[in-house]
């Protein structure tokens, strides 16, 4: 089982964690958004093999923060609070 | 009589504490200390149990995990199957039985089998049994071949324990190696965990010759133990450190001699010293798996430990160097002893009275019920009543593999050793591919200079040092007769050579044709030699075959110890309202809604429909009580509060003013109606998201998720106040009238506090909040109050009621009056393709001109698409019985029924005297009136098209 460290909390286990979506999938506002644009947005999810940008969720404290972590070795690189705005 | 236990020696048993316990009913005598395999063998029982397939006699083979051939089920109040009997400790009083065996392993009545085992290969079943249908022989194939039996009466013994731990260094096995690099490594100051699967540690030095510092292994084992206890490192015994998981997580089960389930650890060590050892293999020769053959380490383990000379006229064949120790302290403890060397040069001497005979092979073994004979391959026999084999040893690198480590093959070892390191697990001994003691001590040295400086000195080996040696003796296709590889599932060389007729030379195919390596050692002493098998049929080598990959277990663990505390209620608990224990007492029937246990009716469990139907009609004709605490209650509170609810809203909620509610849908970004309910503006910067009862953790994380990753933290801040407050509503006609009999400290006057509208008052002191919306249909008040205060005003709200003949109601009567009126329940009237225009309402879609969650998604092809399915009402024909629930709208097109919608809510009204039903049916708004066939379980029956309130469609009751 991983270790995944919150901003907020610190190591936690994680079985405490959801996944939130691939980080920098930046929402395209507006209802004339082109639908390929949009289901980009949706549905297109890069899925590397290797190093990996992510927003992740601490159930626990609900922080939302982007992980950086490795899908191979699932070694995890980094972590951080989001900006606030759009985190890119 | 030719196994027994001799009049002294043994260093793990206490003669002292004579036990007695049976197998298969008949009567064997121990001593504390004795494994069940120990006290079997010095009792002489040869047959243990009976192969999986065909029923083959099979003794005892080893002295440890890698048991493939004596399995045991324990009977009584700790009753397990399967057990290892090399591992399990003889109990007094214990109560085992062989597996696959009726009535005993000595007299089996399906032994026959054997003799049909050359129309039954490997993969007969699959092609035997195909026609008409497997599952008509199933029954009775699982009867015939298995292992052990799962009591049916078992109970559980108490709660395992579920202990989680962290130290700098974890070292499994405590052998040579693992002693060493403890002891090291607790002299560098860091802290250390000793884990070993015996129940007395030292590994290999308790049976085999070691000198160390001097001292004889048994000295310099007692003196590590004691340093590493008084530094204050803990050390566990009987316990196997089972599986290595992502960040080197190590799960280890420990087994208690009092009785007690087994504990689950959940270690998280900074470092991993695996010191697994090593396990012997056997040779290959035709009837290999006869009762007395036996590994040669583990006849001397048993010898040393337990006293247990295993025979009189014994036949040790080896490959290798380290049967000479076995076969000489056989001989000095009185067996007549014949020592076969396959081997041509570099042989040590043979030991004092031992017959060497070299540059021999086993060809094959007679006996029946015990081997009795061997014949070499230069056609030699030898009689014999027990037969020791070493084929060499395969180091224990489960947990190196499960850590994804990879694996290099040795040719000098004719072994896998540990290859590329992996981040943080060290690999040290007999399982890093040492022999001889000063490589031991050496690899351990190394491994924990890298850890920090130590001020323990490394131990010296100063007594004779172990040798390899081995010339491989892998299993030769097309070898006669029946050679086993895998004997606890029944796997032969002429299996795997049928594998390989059959292209499945992969390593994964051969095992999952054959079942080779997937019983319960899961191939601890056959996988190298079955894939070294395939090696020689396919002109490989055998790292191209290749290992299988290595998963957690190691060793079978039970799955109570996973569980652990997590049983009956508390495998997912339910939440709870304040007030449980006053609608306990008023005969309140409870049942799970959302993750919530709420009152379902009242008036007990007997005849449940009549008390539903009256609590309903009794909600329309006078006043209802109802507990709606699990009601979501989020607040939103902030400069952006009102920018933030309608983003996250389909309905524009920041035109709503200060003290008012209304009611909208949250989407999810696909346009799919997530949730729905009503917002309750209390002022400018401050609101309250009431959600569904079951959605409230899912729609607080929603509102976090783009608050944190769009608004930002200083534009709003979210606070669940769910369980903050209980909820009481009052619903009914004379609803007003009875909160006008309590002192609430505000005006109930229509024109003060209209319907959709919030007000303040106190009860008794407190704050207490009322808003006037209704899921029923009727003038309803939901007044929330802090939870801990909410007894007396239930209990006062009941008092004031009975003037006006008011019922307490519970969520099936909440159900019908809702569906009455056509108000639906996400995710029951919707599914995860619902739209909010399906719903009908189309207003925000049509006129919004500001962005919220899912917009976009409004406006495609499908979102468009005019045969959407469409919430509606349903009718049946006068006198006709409920739709049930889930029946499907069905309509014929080209000659073939297609579905039209179904059917999603469903009851008999009592307000109506007639069903009610929503639904949602293919165009249904354009539909109204239209009669469609309705189809459940074959039957067709009728239904009429409607609008989905069914119960004062103008709404004049919420305002009556």
């Amino acid at each position: 089982m991983q270790i995944f460290p919150c901003p907020f909390c610190g190591p936690r286990d994680e079985t405490e964690f959801h996944f939130g979506g691939d980080a920098g999938n930046i929402r395209p506002d507006g209802a004339d958004v082109p639908i390929d644009r949009w289901a980009d947005y949706l549905y297109l999810r890069t899925n590397p093999k290797g190093t990996a940008r992510e927003i992740w969720v601490h159930m626990n404290c609900g922080e939302f923060f982007v992980m950086e972590r490795d899908t191979v070795s699932h070694k995890v690189l980094s972590s951080a609070a989001l900006g606030g705005e759009h985190a890119a | 009589m030719t196994a027994s236990r001799l009049a002294t020696g043994g260093s793990a048993i206490d003669r002292t504490r004579p036990i007695r316990f049976s197998f298969d009913g008949a009567t064997v005598h121990g001593f504390a200390g004795d494994t069940i395999a120990s006290a079997l063998l010095a009792g002489d029982v040869a047959v243990v149990g009976r192969s999986f397939k065909y029923h083959r006699p099979r003794g005892i083979w080893g002295a440890g995990v890698e048991e493939p051939n004596a399995l045991i089920d324990i009977g009584g109040p700790r009753a397990t199957p399967n057990t290892r009997a090399t591992t399990e400790p003889a109990r007094d009083g214990l109560v085992a039985r062989s597996v696959n065996a009726t009535p005993s392993a000595l007299a089996d009545r399906n032994a026959f089998l054997d003799r049909f085992a050359r129309f039954i290969p490997a993969a007969f079943y699959y092609k035997t049994f195909m026609w008409p249908d497997w599952h008509r022989f199933e029954p009775r194939i699982r009867a015939m071949a298995g292992l052990g039996k799962v009591d049916a009466d078992w109970t559980s013994p108490g709660t395992a324990d579920q202990i989680n731990h962290h130290c700098d260094v974890l070292v499994v096995g405590a052998g040579p190696a693992g002693l060493a690099a403890a002891r090291l490594a607790s002299g560098a100051g860091l802290t250390v965990t000793l884990v070993d699967d015996q129940q007395s540690p030292g590994g290999s030095l308790g049976h085999r010759a070691g000198e160390i510092d001097g001292k004889p292994a048994a000295a310099w084992i007692a003196e590590t133990i004691a340093a590493l206890a008084s530094a204050g490192q803990l050390i566990l015994p009987s316990t196997t450190a089972f599986g290595v998981y992502d960040h080197n997580l190590v799960g280890l089960n420990q087994r208690h001699p009092d009785g007690r389930p087994d504990t689950l650890w959940r270690v998280r060590p900074r470092q991993i010293v695996l010191a697994t050892g090593a396990i012997e293999r056997p040779l290959p020769f035709a009837n290999n798996d006869l009762p007395g053959i036996m590994s040669a380490d583990a006849a001397l383990a048993y010898l040393r430990r337990h006293a247990v000379l295993v025979g009189r006229r014994i036949v040790v064949a080896t490959n290798n160097d380290s049967a000479y120790e076995t076969a000489g302290a056989l001989a000095e403890a009185g067996a007549e002893v014949t020592l076969v060397d396959l081997r041509r040069d570099g042989t040590p001497n043979a030991p004092a009275n031992v017959r060497l005979v070299k540059r021999r092979a086993l060809a094959s073994a007679s006996g029946r019920l015990r081997v009795d004979g061997v014949t070499l391959d230069d056609g030699t026999r030898l009689d014999t009543d027990c037969l020791l084999i070493s084929g060499g040893w395969t180091p224990t690198i489960h947990l190196f593999g499960q850590a994804k480590g990879k694996l290099a093959w040795s040719e000098e070892r004719a072994a896998f050793l540990p290859g590329d390191p992996v981040d943080g697990i060290a690999v040290v001994g007999a399982a890093a591919g040492a022999v001889a003691l000063s490589d031991v001590f050496a690899g351990a040295g190394t491994v924990v200079a890298s850890l920090g400086q130590t001020k323990a000195a490394l131990p010296r080996s100063t007594g004779p040092e172990a040798t390899g040696g081995i010339l491989p003796a892998w299993p030769i296709p097309g070898s006669k007769g029946r050679i086993w590889i895998d004997y606890q599932n029944d796997v032969t060389v002429k299996d795997v050579e049928l594998a390989a007729r059959e292209n499945f030379v992969s390593v994964e195919h051969l095992k999952r044709y054959t079942t080779l390596g997937m019983a319960t050692d899961q191939g601890k002493t056959s996988n190298l030699p079955g894939l070294a098998l395939m090696a020689g049929i396919t002109g490989r080598t055998v790292p191209e075959v290749g290992t299988t990959t290595y998963r957690p277990p190691f060793t079978p663990v039970p799955l109570a110890s996973f569980a652990g505390a997590r049983v009956g209620e508390l495998m997912a608990p339910v939440r709870r309202l304040p007030l449980e224990n006053v609608h306990r007492a008023n005969g309140a029937v409870f049942q799970e809604y959302g993750g919530w246990l709420r009152p379902a009716h009242y008036g007990g469990s007997a005849d449940a429909e009549r008390s539903i139907a009256d609590e309903t009609l009794r909600a329309r004709q006078s006043v209802a009580l109802f507990d709606g605490s699990t009601l979501g209650k989020v607040e939103v509170i902030g400069p952006q509060a009102a920018a933030f609810v309608d983003f996250l809203y389909y309905n524009t909620m920041s035109t709503l003013k200060p003290g008012r509610c209304r009611y909208g849908f949250m989407l999810s970004e696909n346009g799919v109606v997530f949730d729905d309910g009503v917002l309750v503006r209390l002022d400018e910067h401050r609101f309250v998201v009431s959600c569904s009862s079951s959605h409230v953790a899912a729609v607080h994380a929603r509102l976090e998720e783009w608050r944190q990753d769009r608004f930002g933290r200083g534009a709003v801040y979210i606070h669940n106040a769910t369980s903050d407050m209980a909820t009481l509503t009052v619903s009914g006609p004379n609803a007003r009238k009875l909160l006008e009999a309590l002192d609430l400290s505000l005006s109930l006057d229509d024109a003060d506090l209209p319907h959709m509208a919030v007000g303040h008052g106190t009860y008794a002191g407190d704050e207490v909040r009322i808003a006037r919306v209704s899921f029923t249909g009727d003038r309803s008040y939901e007044i929330s109050i802090r939870a801990d205060r909410a007894e007396p005003l239930w209990t006062r709200l009941r008092q004031a009621g009975q003037a006006f003949d008011a019922v307490v109601i519970g969520l099936e009567a909440l159900m019908i009056l809702r569906a009455e009126k056509g108000f639906i329940v996400i995710g029951k009237d919707t599914d995860g393709t619902t739209l909010p225009h399906d719903l009908g309402v189309d207003g925000p879609r049509a006129k919004r001109q500001t962005e919220f969650v899912g917009r976009r998604s409004l406006f495609t092809e499908e979102a468009s698409r005019d045969n959407r399915m469409q919430l509606v009402g349903l009718a049946v024909p006068q006198g006709e019985a409920p739709l049930p629930t889930g029946a499907h709208g069905i309509k014929r097109i080209d000659g073939r029924l297609r579905s039209q919608g179904f059917v999603t809510s469903s009851y008999q009204s009592p307000t109506l005297g007639r069903p009610v039903a929503l639904g949602l049916i293919e165009r249904g708004a354009a539909r109204h009136g239209e009669t469609i066939d309705i189809q459940h379980l074959g039957k067709i029956s009728k239904a009429t098209i409607t609008a989905p309130c069914a119960v004062d469609p103008a709404g004049d009751r919420l305002h009556a």
